[in-house]
């Protein structure tokens, strides 16, 4: 067989290719729930009719899935299991409401999915199709081979519904806009973006209530789906801003969106509500800006994404690079509003009343209550500060406030991990005389130290004390130098390194 | 020529430098430099820094921050970073900003992959009025940093009136549409006792100045405390004047020459 193709199976990808599928049924209903290994179920309670009836919806199906390259068989029915078995094994397409029984009759067991040995005990016995067992009192079934076939029997058979789970469960907010003519343009799908952003924000209004996160799908006529999502950093029902976010989000998206053949269906969905009272603005405008400042990070964190716009959190640790971190700085910082950051708990409960849809939106939900982790320790630390902190002179903030007249004992800038140098030095515990780094040789005419941090034991017991050396060169640049290890004691050889560079 | 002076009055008008008034200027704080600036640097306009060397871009970020505190006057800043200098130079630490006088939590640090995004972020931050100043930091010689980026960004702060600090290392001077450049080399500081190393010292040279001050050199020192800078001391002890006597006979007595 000269022309066949081998290649080695990859259960992920089947399974994401799966769920892509999945997000493409979305144009149909909400509730679609993928059947692994290779199946889909969706839910289509009330759906057909905005399709034509349910024979062209599920034309309309089999067309869009033929179209792609793929092979499917479907059919409907009054419960999941049934419409399921019918696609596998049957050869009705579409079962009346209330006829389940008759139409499924005629299947295999098999299509009661059991496992193989059951399957063979049934047959075995003469039973070989739906109706002979359904035919069968059901306590002599459950006698001989177990109660699970019964439960089987009975959802297949549409005696019992059970509910499908949903791959996202449907949003509070969704708005669709199907359009007549597929359209190629994409200033045209912003401008239908602006016509759902204005229709969700006079809802949001007329309930009280503000948006954390928008989603705009776009399906295209050959049922490619994208997804743009934004999120905000406090609630917001403002459309200029919403859309703003959007736009910069289509700008910035690594491969653009492509039209292809046109998209015909727009929809925006608005997962995560909070309420939100009508504000009034305070004379000064200082609220005004601070809303402005918020509104920039949002805008920034739609472009670049969460991890690439940061801010500082200070940590109570003596340990200089964990006393500063930068961390995402999507959730506003009480500086930046003016307000209490809500508490550990108010973030939590308020993640616990908000839908989980996407990975994605479960990532952001939970980076936003990382952060508010931080920020209620860093609350906490101020709170219960220790003695030291309040000697060097009330900290304001997280970060110590610098002794006047001192000249600054951190570095502007510090390197992770610090870089070997080279040294010429005094022993035990002299600053260095001369160094190089970066293959240049820098003669030390200036030095304060050394500054003796040990490292934190609890963390990593085996790491050497530094001693740290404020050092200026002979040309005016100045570095923040350690030492690591203290001579005789904990090393014979110790090694420099250049931690950071003062201005 | 009436056309012509219409035709000037018009080109005036379309100038948003020319709207530039004494109040829209921020200080050094230091006589020595306010002084030939006319009052200081223009607020709500693109201003270069360069550092004069690859070794000394410590420098030229910690003389950015300055001008952007001063001009920023305690409202928040927007500090965009390419990736590859946090490589080169270490990132920015949150203890070294709040010694230097800053507030590290009035500061948010984006940081874009390449120099495209760094003036993108630059151009979003300096359009928000709410901003007290922005620093954006470029490696080396990025086509899109060119003439064009400069005047679209210098129209930006001019706009919103929010000031933007270009902070450039590894890269020669190169024309642009900046209301100033300057040039950062590091200074060796005043030396404090047991000689351990002063406050920041910076030696600036104005390579460009858009309201007319002719290139300069100096040597400025930072006042964390006071946010501002300061002339440094003379660099040799002064002979101290003495107490109980006059230092020069006031009645005319010719000195004794000696020898």
């Amino acid at each position: 067989m000269p022309n066949l193709a081998v290649r080695d199976h990859e259960p992920e990808e089947d399974a994401a290719f799966l769920v892509r599928l999945a997000q493409i049924c979305d144009r149909w209903t909400p509730l679609v729930a993928p059947a692994p290994p290779d199946g889909l179920i969706l839910d289509v309670t009330g759906c057909a009719a905005l399709f034509g009836g349910e024979e062209r919806l599920r034309d309309d199906v089999l067309r869009l899935f033929r179209a792609g390259g793929l092979t499917v068989r479907a059919a409907l029915a009054g419960t999941p299991e049934a419409a399921r078995s019918l696609a596998r094994h049957g050869r009705v397409a579409i079962v009346p409401p209330g006829e389940e029984g008759l139409a499924l009759r005629p299947l295999p067991v098999a299509a009661l999915g059991l496992a193989e040995t059951e399957r063979i005990a049934l047959s075995r016995a003469g039973l070989k199709r739906i109706g002979d067992l359904a035919d069968l009192p059901s306590a002599a079934l459950a006698s001989r081979f177990g109660e699970e076939i019964n439960a089987r029997l009975r959802r297949l058979l549409g005696r019992e519904d059970l509910r499908l789970t949903p791959l996202r469960p449907p949003p509070p907010y969704r708005m669709d806009r199907l359009l007549a003519e597929p359209i190629g343009d994409l200033t045209m799908v912003e401008q239908v973006l602006d016509d759902l952003v204005r229709e969700a924000v006079a809802r949001l209004e007329a309930e009280g209530r503000g948006g954390r996160v928008f989603e705009a799908d776009v399906f295209r006529t050959d049922g490619a789906a994208r997804r743009i999502a934004v999120s905000t950093g406090r609630p917001s029902r403002d459309a200029p801003a919403i859309l703003r976010l959007l736009r910069e989000k289509l700008d910035a998206l690594a491969d653009p969106l492509d039209p292809g053949f046109g998209f015909d269906l727009v929809r925006l969905s608005i997962p995560v509500v909070e309420p939100l009272a009508q504000a009034q603005a305070g004379l000064d405008g200082r609220a005004v800006e601070e809303d402005e400042v918020s509104d920039l990070v949002d805008r920034l964190v739609a472009r670049f994404g969460p991890r690439r716009v940061l801010r500082f959190v200070a940590a109570d640790s003596h340990d200089p690079v964990r006393a500063s971190q930068l961390r995402p700085g999507s959730f506003p910082p009480q500086s930046l509003t003016g307000q209490r950051p809500p508490s550990l708990r108010h973030a939590e409960e308020r993640l616990e009343a908000a839908p989980r849809n996407t990975p994605q939106q479960v990532r952001a939900c939970f980076e936003t209550h990382r952060c508010a982790t931080l920020l209620s320790m860093t609350q906490g630390g101020r709170g219960r500060s220790v003695p030291s902190r309040k000697e060097r002179g009330g900290a304001v903030s997280g970060f110590l406030q610098p002794a006047p007249l001192e000249p600054p004992t951190r570095p502007l800038q510090v390197f992770d991990p610090p870089q070997p140098i080279e040294t010429i030095a005094e022993l035990p515990d002299g600053p260095p005389l001369r160094f190089r780094w970066r293959r240049v040789l820098h003669r030390v005419v200036r030095a304060e130290g050394p500054e003796r941090i040990a490292a934190e034991w609890w963390r990593a017991p085996d790491d050497p004390t530094r001693d740290y050396y404020r050092v200026e060169d002979d040309e005016g640049r100045r570095f923040w130098l350690y030492r690591a290890g203290l001579y005789g004691r904990e090393t014979d050889r110790p090694l420099w390194y250049v931690h950071g560079l003062f201005a | 020529m009436p056309d012509l002076s219409a035709l000037k009055r018009a080109i005036a008008a379309l100038e948003p430098d020319s709207a530039l008034r004494p109040a829209d200027l921020f200080a050094f704080g230091e006589p020595g430099i306010d002084g030939p600036l006319g009052g200081g640097l223009a607020r709500g306009a693109l201003h270069e820094v360069y550092a004069r060397r690859v070794s000394v871009s410590a420098s030229a970020a910690g003389f950015g921050l300055c001008l952007a505190l001063r001009a920023g006057e305690g409202r928040p800043l927007v500090w965009a970073r390419q990736d590859f200098v946090d490589v080169e130079t270490g990132a920015l630490h949150g203890e070294g900003i709040a010694e230097f006088g800053g507030d590290p939590d009035r500061i948010v640090v984006v940081r874009p992959r390449d120099a495209t995004g760094v003036l993108r972020a630059a151009h979003e931050a300096v359009r928000c009025a709410a901003i007290g100043a922005v620093l954006a930091e470029i490696w080396g010689e990025p086509k899109v940093a060119d003439l064009r980026a400069s005047r679209r960004l210098g129209l930006a702060a001019a706009g919103s009136g929010v000031t933007l600090v270009l902070i450039r290392r590894g890269a020669a001077p190169q024309p642009s549409a900046a209301a100033s450049r300057w040039s950062v080399e590091a200074a060796s500081s005043t030396p404090l006792e047991a000689g351990a190393p002063g406050p920041p010292a910076f030696d600036v040279e104005l390579l460009r100045h858009r309201a007319g001050c002719p290139p300069r050199h100096w040597r400025l020192e930072w006042d964390r405390d006071s946010l501002s800078f300061a002339a440094p001391p003379l660099p040799r002890p002064v002979v101290p004047l003495p107490a109980d006597r006059t230092v020069a006979a006031a009645d005319g007595t010719p000195w004794r020459l000696a020898g």
